[in-house]
Order: C-alpha cells, then structure tokens, then sequence
C-alpha cells in the first residue's frame, strides 16, 4: 500500500541548494581561479586597510625626494631619514614621481576599489530589487491612467537612457569629492539591468502555483514576497551583482583617472595609474601594476559571475554532476 | 442529506468575470452551492467549465473579478471580507490543495519549513512545537520516514509525496473546509486511489467538508456524498450521488455518464458528445448545452432554463423537466 521506503544512504543525500550550487561551482576551474583571486584581494583589502591607516607601517603618503620613479624591488637610497626607510628596506612595486611607495599605495587603493564595489552594488540592487520587484508584484494596479509596472518600468528606461558615464561624471563634479559620494552615484546609475531581472523573474514567479499556494495559506503579501519569491528570484541577481561589482571598480578607477574621484594624496588605482600616465616610458611599471591589478579583479569577478551562472542553471546542473 | 446539518459554505449566485481584449467575460455564470460540515460535495465538469475559478473564488485567490454573488462561510461574506480577515481564514479555516504538487511547494524551502510556517502562523507555534507538529503531519499523511523527510526539498520527494505534504499542509491547522481542485489529476492511478482514502479518512477523523473539484467521475461516486455538474459556467445538475450516477436528469450528465466505460457492461463503442463546448465569450442566448444536446426543443435556444425540481433535492438545469413546456412540444 504505502511507498517501499528508500535506504537512509539514499534519503541522507540532502543537500541544501546553495550546497548544489558550491558542488557544480567548484568544478569549474576558471570560476574557482576568479573566487582565489578574489579571496586574496579581500585579504589584501583589509591588511591594506590596516597597514595603512590604523598601525601603520606602510605609509602611502611619505615623500622621499631621492627615491623618485625607483623601480620594482629596488632598494632604498642611503640618504634617506630612518622614518623614510620602508618595511624590509625594498620598494617591492617602486615608486612614484614623488618617491612614494607604490606597494603600500596599491594596498590602500585596493580597499577603496573593493568597498566602492561592494557598496555600489549594494546600492543598485536595493534601488532594482526593490524597483523590480513592484513592477513584478504589483504591476497590474493602477495609480492614475497607468499601471504601476508601466510607470516603474519606464521610468527605468529613462535612466538607461541617459549615458551613464557623463552623468556620473556630472554628479561628481558638483557634489563634494567624497569617496561615499562616488559610490552613490554608481549605485544610483546601475540598478536598471537589476530592476528588469527582477521584474521579470517576479512577472513569472507571481503565476506559479507555490505562490497561489502561499496566499492560500493565508501568508501576508510581504511575506510571499520577501520569503517566498524573493529567494527564487535571487539567482540570476546574483551573477548579474558579481559582473556589477567589476564595472563599479571599473568605473571608480576611471573617474579617479579623470581626476574626479577620491582626492589625492589618498590613492586608488585610477589615481595611481593617472599619476603613471605622465610618466610611461621612463617608469612603466606606474601604470603596469594599477593597471594589470584592475584587470585581473574585473576578470575574476566576471568569471566568478559566469560560473555562478552555470551552477545555478539547472539545465546545465543537471548535465554536469 | 442536508437535515439539521450546518450550512458551512453557501455560494450564492456567483459571477466571476475576466478582463479580455475582447471585453470583459464571464467564467463563472451564476453558481449556487452548498457545502455542510463534515460532508463531501463533488463539483465536476470538464476543462474550461469553471469549476475551478468557482474554487479559487471562494478563496478569492483569482486574477478576475467577483462581479457579483456571495460566498458566505460560517455566517460571513468571503467576498466582500477584509483582506487581513480573509487571510486569517485562509489556510486556518479552509484548507486547499492543488493540481500540480510538483509545482505547488516552495523549490527553495525543505517541505518541514512550509509546514511549520502555517503553524507558525495560525496557532502561533514556537518553532520547536511547530517541528514536532510537523513531523506528526507527515506521519499522519503516510509519508515514510517522516524524520528524514522532514529536511528534503521537494524535488527530492516524489509526485505522491509531494501530494502527501500538500494534504499536511492544508490540513495542519484543522480546517473545517477543505478545497481539493483535482487533487489527483496529476498523479498515477494507483497514487490517486492512496490519496483519495487518505483524504477520505482524514475527513472522518478532523470532521471537515470537503469540496472536490474533479472531472473524474470515478472519483466521484467514491468520495462524494452530493455532485453538483457544472457546464460553461453555470451549475446544471445538483443532487445525491445516486441521484447523478442512476438517475441523471440533464442531458449533459448522461452524455458523460454515456462516455464513461463500464467495467461490467460488455465492450461497446463509448459515447461521445458532438460538437464542442462554446467558448465564454460567445454563449447561446438559451441553453449553453442546446447545441450538443439531442433532446433540444424549441424554448432551449432562446430562453435559458432555471434549475427545475425532478425529485427532491435533485435539480436540473433542463427545459425538459419543466411540465408545461416539454408537453407543449410534445
């Protein structure tokens, strides 16, 4: 009458979906090299962080006229004062027309390129997950002459008309240079392909029969919403977020580049890598190093993007395992 | 049937409409039904008729609108009710199961999660009571090592136990109305005689009402105790399940008790019935069945017939069964 029950062997299989998506993720290698690399850009953000600001023994701001444009792993010039001298008396990236360490300004900029990515990114999937998600839910409802998801859903259009870049460039000219500034701006200018995800995903969760099933259960709209449809709807978010991360880093280090971004002497990569530009042929390595630095971060993100984007298909899930 | 029961659930003159480009349409034509406590009362028909937008109605979980009607459950309009009032019957009062297990539980949640939410959230269990309560569910509803069950996803558990926890759910508060739209449509033949008796023996042991939406009529004459036959919209033949299965009084209900093979009766060609069913948009003036009926007279084209008496408390939606004019046309 009943079902033969299956072993315990077969029934302990249980895997949570994130534990799914981590198995089909670690299998591609590519993915895993962005997610080291990754991991290592965090370390190196918060030792930076640390190092830098709070017990300083890397200081990204001392001036050491005899040392100008010293190249990668050269030493330090015995005229200096003792508290000119750098850690483990090496200049491991040289230095800059200024004869400041370019290590220990790598190290602060990579935690300003980090966090403005991160926040950024915070920011915009706030704004889209928010934007899309009433547009999805409540778009059939009217306010006034138009539905809901008509008004949000042009609205977002006329944002995504806008060139970007200039406007970003706009905002910060007139706003206080300020690096929390800049990572406004950026969120607020790149939450429209979020806001289409989402809405999407929402359109096509709202007619589901989990979803019927919910209301029937007599749970609150705000519960069906966040609790309900927001996790099924969360993967294509993810990776779009991941492939975000690496345009908002890219997108600081261009405004730093312009001269609009954080003000010097506290260093980024763009500024660094402006700084370099004068200085091309006699000192490459100034803008070698921001330069391969925000290339391989952006390609890691965008592999660590991809990758997710794999496991978390379920077709290709499927094919894989 | 009905003597001294209460009246649970009382659908009275329900229209649903929906919003199409070609202007508004109406699904559901003017229901009446009645559920009492502790009884199963069968809404059959085929796909399209709207017997399943009458369902999703009472719990007003439609896209379309009520255009009119009432829908009164234990002495209150569901119709017209309060959103956070609806909310607290649903799920706590009427239960509902759907057509589709696979696609009716949460994919990102475990199937003890979903269960515990509903207890959670009507009888304001703390999660650890919630648990126990859970597992009891699935213990009750016949799923196998419940214990382990209790952590699965649900693409980890089959059709019919997917259907299994569907029941748990619906019935994890003690609802006194339980609304089943097909609950065995998807399923194997096997699996829907499981799921039929367990929904027969949870009814006797919680006292609730059942509300079977189905177009299987072998389901039918199993679990209901009353059948309401619903065609385009409209109700056309209520009464006892006797009443519907030995003496059918529309002509509908015989055409499809005719399609129907007999297991004693020797093989014969089954019937089937001409034509198609009009669509909502486009419905005769008359009868909507006046088409397709092989008895059709003069009235049933222009003048759409009320449910007439043809015994007690069995009606029909037939001009056939109006003395005065099935004479006059001989």
């Amino acid at each position: 009458m009943t079902l033969s029950a299956p072993s315990a062997e077969q029934l302990a299989a249980t895997e949570t979906p994130f534990q799914q998506v981590w198995r089909t993720f670690r299998k591609d290698r590519l993915a895993m090299a962005g997610l080291y690399v990754l991991a290592l850009l965090i370390v190196l953000a918060l030792l930076g962080k640390l190092l830098t600001e709070w017990w300083v023994l890397l200081d990204p701001t001392i001036v050491r006229l005899p040392d100008k444009l010293r190249p990668p792993f050269s030493v330090p010039s015995p005229a200096l004062l003792p508290a000119q001298v750098p850690p483990w008396g090496i200049y491991p990236f040289g230095t800059d027309e200024l004869g400041r360490n370019v290590f220990a300004r790598m190290l602060q900029g990579s935690f300003v390129s980090l966090s403005v990515g991160f926040v950024a990114v915070s920011i915009s999937l706030s704004i889209g997950v928010t934007l899309g998600g009433l547009a999805g839910f409540y778009g059939q409802r009217k306010w006034g002459p138009f539905s809901i998801d008509a008004l949000i859903m042009r609205f977002t259009d006329v944002v995504l008309c806008f060139p970007t870049f200039f406007l970003i460039l706009t905002v910060v000219a007139l706003l206080p240079p300020s690096i929390y500034n800049i990572m406004a701006v950026i969120g607020a200018t790149s939450w429209m392909g979020t806001a289409r995800f989402v809405r999407a995903e929402f359109l096509s969760l709202r007619e589901r029969d989990f979803v019927t099933a919910a209301h029937a259960l007599g749970l609150p709209e705000w519960r069906i919403i966040f609790r309900h449809m927001l996790p099924n709807a969360l993967s294509p978010v993810l990776v779009s977020a991941s492939i975000d991360v690496a345009y908002a880093i890219l997108t600081e280090s261009a405004l730093s580049f312009l001269g609009f971004g954080v003000r010097p002497p506290f260093a980024t990569w763009g500024n660094i890598l402006a700084d370099g530009r004068t200085f091309i042929f006699d000192a490459p390595w100034l803008f070698a190093i921001p330069g391969t630095a925000i290339l391989v971060v952006v390609l890691a993100f965008n592999l660590v993007g991809e990758g997710l984007r794999d496991a978390m298909n379920p077709k290709l899930r499927k094919r894989a395992s | 049937m009905s003597g001294g029961l209460e009246v649970l659930l009382e659908v009275r003159d329900l229209r649903v409409e929906f919003q199409t480009d070609a202007g508004p349409v109406l699904a559901v034509r003017g229901v009446d039904l009645e559920v009492l406590a502790g009884e199963t009362v069968a809404l059959v028909g085929e796909s399209g008729c709207g017997k399943s937008v009458t369902a999703l109605s009472v719990m007003r979980l439609l896209t379309g609108r009520i255009a009119a009607g009432e829908i009164r459950f234990c002495g209150r309009d569901l119709a017209t009710l309060p959103e956070v009032e609806l909310r607290r019957i649903r799920g706590g009062q009427i239960g509902m199961i759907f057509q589709e297990p696979m696609t009716s539980l949460n994919p990102v949640f475990r199937v003890g999660q979903q269960i515990e939410e509903v207890l959670a959230l009507h009888q304001n269990l703390k999660p650890a009571a919630a648990r126990a309560q859970a597992l009891e569910l699935l213990q009750r509803v016949g799923i196998p090592s419940p214990a382990t069950r209790i952590d699965q996803y649900p693409h980890e558990l089959s059709g019919g136990m997917k259907q299994r926890v569907m029941i748990a759910i619906a019935i994890a508060c003690r609802p006194k109305l339980l609304i089943a739209d097909e609950p065995t449509t998807a399923l194997d033949v096997t699996i829907q005689a499981q799921i039929m008796a367990l929904l027969q023996s949870l009814q006797q042991e919680l006292g609730m009402a059942v509300l079977l939406i189905t177009h299987d009529l072998g389901v039918v004459a199993h679990a209901a105790q009353r059948v309401n036959v619903m065609y385009a919209g409209k109700i056309v033949e209520h009464g006892s399940v006797r009443d519907i299965f030995k003496r059918p009084a529309h002509p509908y209900t015989q055409a499809l008790l005719g399609a129907l093979p007999h297991p004693l009766a020797p093989a014969r060609r089954l019937e089937a019935i001409p034509g198609r069913v009009p669509a909502a948009s486009m419905l005769p003036a008359g009868c909507a069945f006046c088409a397709r009926c092989r008895h059709a007279f003069a009235p049933c084209s222009t003048e759409q017939p009320p449910l007439l008496d043809v015994a007690p408390s069995h009606v029909a939606a037939c001009w056939l069964h109006d003395k005065k004019r099935a004479s006059s046309a001989g």
